[in-house]
């Protein structure tokens, strides 16, 4: 299936259940357009991380449509997938690195994964870690760095193969105040190349910091769009590499 | 390319610039195959950022940043498939001696026959022996017919009978002839063998030298097929033990490999480093069972090979016998490998 050209990805009355409980999800609907930034916002339980799941293709919904890079993502074979998740950057609210591998090699994972050859591995990765300033913690293991520390070497493993969409499930919720604006800044320089980013987030405070943004939210598994952009999104030049 | 460094207190936050990943329109149909490089096996960057090349299966520094961290020896697993091969190692020459035995044995006693000359009377029993080697001699494909001395026979007897009883009269021998005969000593040339014999000695009684140790050969190609289940039931074990170590990994590991899972690490590549993680073990484990295992078979080959008894001086194992015991443990890595393989695979296909 073809999408429009300029659609990240359409959820069409996309439900999901797990077992036999009620759906946490119910005709969930929306369309994320390349080079807008998003928050999906909603209470604790909401359904946000769910959705996320199914955004960066760990989860399959119960039913409906979902469209990801013009393509239909429901029906597509299980060989196909890796290709796409690695068009998908993922920064988790638990950070989730490896334990035992160095910042550097968990930053390196994802080029690893896609046989990138070494030599083409180790300067972007010494460049993205100096990005979010840990050019001198790249020998770290993950147990020895900081919250803010690990999350900043989480986001740098989601960006450094320059993913078309970024997907953050609660990126601030174990940081500062502080670090929090500081990394939202990087997923906005980010949403500036062109890369189309979705924050998930119970911080309302959070919102205002990116001028522009988008906001879906979820309330006990429905989406609600409280500025009507989701589904007339404003025109917007996407920004150059 | 502008790398400001630690620049997040900037206003303008500028990423290190790399091509982005063109938007929209069609997606690769599939992954493209890694090349050669961590995932592929071959080089592994170091977990210090310097870049380092290091062992095959690491995925980091030294062993140390590996992916999967290897318990190496520390492990069970090694250590079961240690004790497994051994006792493949030796059930499997046990059952190539046994083979080899039975061969030797049969080769000996194919076309061997016995004629017993059974007559109270020695002077007549010495007669008819005679006779009879002579008429035995004259039947087509008879190639030695020899009349074993009183002497040999008294000594066979010995154990049973003790020194002297069989000498003479005291006890009556029957007198022995030893027959050689071209080919399988089947139905039709002991009839003939009986018929010649009928005129010279009518009592004689013939058979065929197999037909006695049948019920050895039997019990042999019992211990041969006991030798045999042994070394499927043990496959059987050694491929549940991985089964059981492969899931414990997964286990183990199950949130790292979702974090490759969803960084679009495919199936095969992480089969892969399991199938390695275990190859790695197998091997280990082999090589210490193969060790084990070639020792038992050496000593127990030279404790039998001290009994002198001519018919287990036929299981001494040759080259090639050598040759199948070596493939014991190369094939116990090769299954290992496998079923760890097929049951990572198994485990992620239940994976998104």
């Amino acid at each position: 299936m073809t999408g429009i050209a300029g659609e990240i990805a359409r959820f069409d009355n996309v439900g999901l259940r797990y077992g036999p409980d009620r759906e946490v999800l119910c005709d969930v609907g929306f369309t994320l357009h390349a080079g807008h930034f998003y928050f999906l916002t909603g209470a604790s339980g909401a359904g946000k991380s769910s959705l996320l799941r199914m955004l960066y293709l760990a989860q399959r919904p119960s039913r409906g449509m979902i469209s990801l890079f013009g393509t239909d993502a429901i029906t597509l074979p299980r060989h196909r997938l890796p290709g796409f998740r690695r068009r998908i950057g993922v920064v988790y609210q638990d950070y989730r690195l490896v334990p035992h591998l160095s910042a550097f090699d968990n930053v390196a994972l994802p080029l690893r994964v896609a046989g990138v050859p070494e030599r083409d591995v180790v300067q972007p990765v010494k460049d993205m870690l100096e990005w979010v300033g840990l050019a001198d913690r790249m020998g770290a293991r993950p147990a020895t760095l900081s919250g803010g520390e690990q999350q900043r070497v989480a986001i740098a493993r989601a960006v450094i193969g320059r993913p078309e969409l970024l997907v953050a499930d609660e990126p601030t919720g174990n940081v500062d105040p502080e670090m929090a604006i500081k990394l939202l800044r990087l997923f906005e320089a980010l949403n500036r190349l062109g890369t189309t980013v979705v924050v998930a987030t119970h911080d309302l405070h959070l919102l205002q910091k990116v001028p522009g943004s988008l906001i879906m939210r979820l309330d006990r598994g429905r989406m609600s769009d409280p500025t009507g952009a989701l589904r007339y999104p404003p025109r917007r030049e996407n920004a150059q590499p | 390319m502008n790398l400001p460094g630690m620049n997040l207190d900037d206003e303008q936050v500028q990423i290190p610039h790399r091509p982005l990943a063109p938007t929209g329109g069609p997606v690769d149909p599939a992954p493209a195959a890694p090349r050669r490089g961590w995932f592929s096996g071959r080089a592994a960057l170091s977990g210090s950022g310097e870049g380092k090349l290091a062992g095959w299966r690491a995925f980091g520094s030294g062993g140390e940043g590996v992916l999967v961290p290897q318990a190496r020896l520390s492990g069970p697993t090694p250590w079961v498939i240690a004790i497994m091969v051994t006792i493949t190692v030796i059930a499997a020459a046990t059952g190539l001696a046994l083979r080899n035995i039975a061969n030797a044995a049969a080769l000996d006693l194919a076309g061997g026959v016995s004629v017993q000359i059974i007559e109270a009377q020695a002077p007549v029993r010495a007669a008819q022996a005679q006779a009879a080697q002579k008429a035995l001699l004259g039947v087509p494909g008879v190639i030695s017919a020899r009349v074993v001395p009183q002497a040999e026979l008294d000594q066979l007897l010995v154990p049973w009978l003790g020194a002297g009883m069989s000498d003479g009269d005291m006890v009556p021998v029957p007198a022995m002839i030893d027959v050689r005969i071209d080919g399988a000593a089947n139905g039709a040339r002991i009839a003939a063998l009986r018929a010649a014999l009928g005129r010279v000695a009518p009592g004689a009684r013939v058979d065929a030298q197999s037909h006695w140790l049948a019920p050895v050969f039997e019990a042999m190609d019992s211990l041969r097929w006991l030798a045999l289940s042994m070394i499927g039931l043990l496959a059987l074990a050694l491929t549940a033990a991985v089964l059981l170590s492969a899931r414990s990994a997964l286990g183990t590991h199950r949130r790292t490999i979702e974090i490759v899972h969803n960084l679009g690490g495919t199936d095969a590549q992480i089969a892969r480093i399991f199938q390695r993680s275990m190859g790695m073990d197998a091997t280990l484990g082999s090589l210490v069972g193969m060790v084990l295992g070639q020792i038992a078979v050496m000593v127990l080959g030279a404790r039998f090979a001290g009994l002198g008894a001519g018919l287990l001086a036929g299981g001494v194992l040759r080259p090639l016998d050598w040759a199948v015991v070596a493939l014991v443990p190369v094939a116990a890595v090769v299954l290992a490998m496998l079923t760890a393989r097929l049951s990572v695979l198994i485990a992620l296909r239940r994976m998104l």
